[in-house]
């Protein structure tokens, strides 16, 4: 794999994804968001009440309401649009690209509930530089370490605020 | 100094999302206890500029809001950064809050008294006046599609409206979820959408902020005050509206969104907003320190705060046996103009200080993007934890990131969404509590002048999209191709 952080020469590349395919699914998510909203209103009530004003569910129904029809009319023009059909939204190096710091991002979301966020904040930076940004695994590891030891200083220690910790703070006595 | 100190952890607080100005005086006003009342208060005060300061650092740089008021700043800050003129940004920055704040501060000298009067005859009816109107600039004034705009912004009052009913205390949307209870933060779906979802798009882009790291010059102060005194009107509008916004209180936030919304209106490169325009920083930034200062006048003439971080401030006075109101010009006068004078040596001092660190700051982009690019992912994390210590949040994080990443793509924008959720539910209380007072009678809002003509010029600009496309439907289909 060449290294995927350059920026990419072949812009006429197949798309992957048109632009008006993203348009119409996105425009239906919001549909079915107006759609919960509207449910839990229905259930909260949405009329009014004797000496307690507009009831819950007031102001979120009549906004999803709005929501829908503008997101109807949205999918609508998404339809008919012919320009946007041509139009590419994203192709495969791009999802290669953006996969390449999201799924790394779960794994180290993840990992954080276990090992704690410093350390897990310290591999992932020093993974993503090994990896993807061809440094030699001294600096990326220096870089790393040096990061995740100032953020534990700042926020352990001068600001004293608690951030999820592993084992190995534990073992430090933290 | 003390001010000194204030002000570098004010910036280091500010830099920080998740730590904002109101959490950082909070942690830190334990330490002034062993102070007296006069120094503790500008060590506070100093916080809060310095805070105040840095949020704009971030925006400009990673595209990353560190404080709710700098989110409009990233509309042309980052822009401009990306065209390699992230010095020019933050210099643009930095002066235009200063100049807010100073405005602010020499109100306060001489109106004090007067304006404190005028900030009580504001009830339900004229904050949801105020709340609309700043809604309303949105749909009247945004470029692209008006319908996704309004989608957009539906959608940040009805993620506004998940978790605890701020008037009748019942759940909604919480589907038996507890992590929903608290609602969703504005500060974790900021940093999703704009943080996260700005690293995907350079990622896929793989340009990475190469555009941003240009080369550095140390003219760069002189350069961009050469080209301030063309923006005096800019100045000017922006001062006022965030003097007013702050007294009212309608807070910082609201006021840089309009601050920025009336310059992209009224400007002769209005046109040019968004793509990195110096005016497009200096307006929203000029108008949000004007509010953040004058946030701090009804605190300390009726004790009322204008501000999260006013109302810390507040607290702090109280236990420092300082009763905010009236009479605290009159028994404690050397307290309130030793406050004064703090704010006008804690710009000045503030100024200089961020300033000088301009090409450090600008320096940063330079690191290599393999670096820059998981430490953002990071320290995004990070701050979407401690805004609520959940885990909870920092998962909402990363799909608030697609979010971000697929409504940018689409041409759906991102500020009417965040606002929404911002003012969503303080702009739903006080339409319901204004409902209330008057019985379900909408002419409430009409009611005297203040709310009736806001309102009226909120209804014009909200409607304004449907007229304009009436009339000139190809110009709007041509603005759609173009976005």
């Amino acid at each position: 794999m060449s290294d995927i952080t350059e920026p990419r020469k072949d812009d006429d590349e197949p798309a992957l994804v048109s632009h008006r395919t993203a348009d119409i699914v996105v425009a239906c998510l919001f549909l079915v968001a107006s759609a919960i909203v509207i449910k839990d209103a229905t259930r909260l009530g949405f009329s009014w009440r004797p000496n307690e004003g507009p009831a819950p569910g007031y102001f979120p129904f009549y906004i999803a309401v709005v929501m829908a029809i503008s997101s109807a009319i949205n999918l609508a023009r998404a339809v008919i649009s012919k320009a946007e059909a041509d139009e590419t939204l994203t192709t495969k190096t791009g999802v290669l690209r953006m996969s390449a710091i999201f799924v790394p991002a779960l794994i180290y979301v993840f990992a954080t509930s276990y090992i704690g966020i410093y350390v897990a904040s310290a591999i992932y930076i020093a993974a993503f530089m090994y990896f993807f940004g061809k440094f030699p695994i001294w600096k990326s590891l220096a870089v790393a370490l040096g990061i995740s030891g100032v953020s534990f200083v700042m926020f352990e220690i001068w600001f004293l605020v608690p951030l999820p910790k592993g084992p190995i703070e534990a073992a430090f006595g933290f | 100094m003390l001010m000194v100190l204030g002000i570098v952890l004010g910036v280091v607080i500010g830099v920080l999302p998740g730590l904002g100005g109101a959490n950082g005086v909070a942690i830190l006003l334990p330490l002034t206890f062993s102070m007296d009342p006069t120094s503790a208060i500008i060590m506070l005060t100093s916080i809060y500029w310095g805070a105040l300061f840095g949020g704009a650092i971030t925006s400009i740089l990673f595209n990353i809001p560190g404080e709710p008021w700098s989110v409009a700043t990233t509309f042309d800050g980052h822009p401009m950064a990306q065209r390699g003129k992230a010095d020019e940004a933050l210099v643009g920055a930095f002066t235009s809050s200063f100049v807010g704040a100073i405005f602010a501060v020499i109100l306060i000298t001489f109106l004090a008294p007067v304006i404190a009067k005028f900030a009580l005859r504001f009830g339900p009816a004229e904050f949801f006046a105020v709340q609309f109107l700043t809604f309303a600039s949105f749909l009247g004034m945004g470029r692209g599609s008006a319908f996704k705009t309004l989608a957009s912004m539906c959608l940040g009052f009805a993620l506004a409206s998940v978790g605890l009913d701020g008037v009748t205390g019942t759940l909604r949307l919480t589907f038996g979820y507890d992590e929903l209870l608290n609602g969703f933060k504005f500060l974790v779906a900021v940093i999703g959408l704009f943080g996260i979802g700005e690293i995907l798009s350079s990622m896929e882009e793989g340009l990475s902020f190469r555009g941003a790291a240009a080369k550095l010059k140390m003219d760069a102060v002189i350069r961009t005050w050469r080209q301030l005194p063309k923006m005096g009107f800019t100045f000017l509008r922006s001062c006022i509206v965030g003097a007013w916004m702050g007294i009212t209180p309608g807070g910082a936030t609201p006021a840089s969104f309009m601050g920025y919304g009336l310059a992209k209106r009224f400007s002769k490169n209005g046109r040019n907003f968004g793509k990195g325009e110096l005016e497009g920083v200096v307006a929203p930034e000029t108008a949000a320190h004007a509010a953040g200062t004058a946030a701090m006048l009804p605190m300390l003439t009726l004790g009322i705060p204008g501000s999260p971080t006013a109302a810390v401030l507040l607290g702090g006075l109280l236990i420092w046996g300082l009763q905010p109101g009236p009479l605290l010009f009159v028994e404690q006068k050397e307290f309130v103009w030793g406050l004064i004078a703090s704010m006008y040596m804690g710009n000045l001092v503030g100024l200089v200080i961020v300033l000088t660190c301009v090409p450090l700051f600008a320096a940063i982009l330079r690191v290599p993007f393999s670096i820059v690019a998981p430490a953002i992912v990071v320290v995004c994390a990070i701050g979407a934890y401690t805004v609520n210590n959940s885990m909870f949040d920092v998962w909402m994080m990363l799909v608030f990131g697609v979010m971000g990443y697929f409504f940018t793509k689409l041409g759906y924008p991102l500020p009417p969404l965040v606002l929404a959720l911002v003012l969503g539910d303080q702009a739903e209380s006080s339409f319901r509590q204004a409902m209330l007072s008057s019985q379900g009678d909408v002419t409430i809002f009409w009611h005297n002048w203040l709310s009736g003509s806001i309102m009226t010029l909120g209804v014009i600009l909200a409607l304004w999209p449907l007229v304009s496309m009436l009339f000139n439907k190809k110009g709007d289909d041509a603005a759609r191709a173009a976005a």
